[in-house]
């Protein structure tokens, strides 16, 4: 086996474009993903059924079935109905891109309207009737206490969701896009040398990973500072107070 | 006295658990500037009732006036009462402070912030009017450098003055509290009463559901000793600590005041 570390960097430049389009495409799917799931997370936490069942059977489908049969389905599947090619929506399907993008979105959408609710439910019952005491309206206690209460709770886990999209991005490779992960086999279509490239892909793929934990670690200290900062103050008062040292 | 408002006024409250009824018929008068202490056994009703009076329950039947104005209550599917009208709710919850055992207060909030949620977001202060009162009232319970401190750096008894604090910032027409130091280290209790004890001075209208004896009977203007969801004996602290009619009464007194 010979290793060759020059057709690495001759191709570098290559795989960080690819790489920049992945980057792209999880953080608008990211976005759009979480401005979906915060509405379909209330519903889902309604004390009405019916309301309860719509969410439920979108995230049962997003999560009961794979991201790649998703993709196929909205890449391959929309052309198929000629009423969607003569919609508006056909300047969106019929480019690989925006397929992507969709279908990114709603599966995130669906996880992370599951991580959501289960962080709304986790925020003790006394807070809420707090805000009710106080007579704040159900939108009020949404927007300033459960909301915000939530995004601390869900953070740990929703670092985990972005890095599991991140990896299921390469699928997109599926249809024909030059993400990190189509980049790689289009250059190895091209050179023959599958391990270099993908070593240096996988490598890339790791590097993106670690600056999403490390970018997650940090907005969590900054979010979830009021359960840092106990340890914190304690320590100082013991410092500062000589009453407490004893 | 005789001259003083109705404050808060319970007409015939009932409330059920399904087949358990744990309220039978409570009715009760709040005069401004009455502390009414709720005494009884564990199990007794004394919290639900209390907590039936903001809805945070809701009774199965019963009417409620704070200062002459009812709110309006229609049966919802399940057979309990809800607000007919949300908004009436809220306004009037907003006049009602209520303090709660476990203090409940927002763990991602600064103490101030806790303090002037409310106010700004309901009663619609400004910030600088409202963080001004806030100080004040932090004064007023003694945690005036914990503005910035968050719930979780705080003891109970701090966490509970500063709840009070929160209720306070509404200027609410009656305060209810809810066994407030029952949640706390016995060598905290006393500065949460001295706390509530100062709000009676000042001329406070308050419920409290207490365990705390000698406190009522200090406290108190009126004593309600509920028992299995009815009340048992009602009247001024002398009576009810000094001479009960009700034997029941005497012998939870001698029990408990030792």
């Amino acid at each position: 086996m010979s290793w060759d570390w020059s057709i690495i960097w001759q191709y570098l430049p290559r795989l960080l474009d690819g790489a920049l389009l992945t980057l792209e495409l999880v953080a608008i799917s990211g976005l759009i993903g979480i401005a979906l799931a915060v509405p379909l997370a209330l519903l889902r936490v309604s004390p009405n059924p019916w309301v309860r069942a719509l969410p439920f059977a979108y995230i049962f489908f997003f999560r009961g079935t794979p991201l790649l049969v998703q993709i196929f389905l909205i890449y391959y599947g929309a052309s198929q109905f000629e009423a969607v090619k003569q919609s508006v929506l056909w300047n969106l399907l019929s480019e690989p891109y925006w397929c992507a993008i969709i279908a990114f979105s709603m599966n995130t959408a669906a996880y992370s309207a599951e991580l959501i609710r289960g962080a709304i439910q986790a925020i003790p019952r006394g807070e809420i009737e707090a805000a009710e005491a106080l007579g704040m309206s159900k939108p009020l206690q949404v927007r300033r206490i459960v909301l915000p209460r939530a995004f601390g709770i869900v953070l740990p886990a929703y670092g985990n969701e972005l890095i599991l999209m991140l990896k299921g991005s390469s699928l997109a490779s599926t249809i024909t896009l030059l993400d990190l992960t189509g980049m790689a086999r289009t250059i190895i279509a091209r050179t023959y040398t599958p391990l270099e490239i993908f070593f240096a892909a996988g490598m890339i793929y790791l590097l993106i990973s670690a600056c999403f934990i490390g970018g997650f670690r940090l907005l969590e200290r900054r979010l979830n500072r009021y359960q840092h900062y106990r340890h914190h103050i304690a320590h100082e008062m013991t410092e500062v107070d000589p009453r407490l040292q004893d | 006295m005789s001259q003083a408002q109705t404050a808060l006024e319970l007409v015939d409250i009932h409330k059920s658990y399904g087949e358990l009824e744990v309220l039978k018929g409570i009715s009760l008068q709040a005069r401004d500037g009455d502390v009414i202490s709720i005494l009884g056994s564990s199990g007794s009703g004394k919290s639900t009732l209390l907590r039936c009076i903001n809805l945070l329950e809701r009774p199965n039947a019963g009417q409620i006036r704070v200062a002459g104005e009812e709110l309006v209550l229609k049966k919802a599917k399940d057979g309990a009462l809800d607000a007919a009208s949300r908004r009436q709710l809220e306004q009037m919850r907003a006049r009602i402070g209520f303090v709660f055992q476990s203090f409940n207060l927002w763990p991602h909030k600064t103490i101030l912030d806790n303090i002037i949620e409310a106010p700004i977001q309901v009663l619609g202060q400004s910030r600088q009017q409202a963080v001004a009162r806030a100080q004040e009232l932090l004064a007023r319970v003694g945690l005036e450098d914990k503005a910035k401190a968050y719930p979780g750096n705080l003891s109970g008894g701090q966490q509970q003055r500063v709840a009070i604090a929160r209720a306070l910032a509404m200027d609410p027409q009656v305060l209810l509290f809810d066994e407030p130091t029952s949640a706390l280290d016995p060598e905290l209790v006393n500065e949460v009463l001295a706390v509530i004890r100062s709000l009676a001075e000042e001329g406070r209208t308050m419920l409290i559901v207490t365990h705390e004896m000698r406190f009522a009977r200090d406290v108190s203007s009126q004593v309600v000793f509920l028992h299995q969801g009815q009340i048992e004996e009602m009247g001024p602290p002398e009576q009810l600590f000094g001479n009960p009619r009700s034997q029941r009464v005497r012998d939870f007194m001698s029990s408990h005041l030792s």
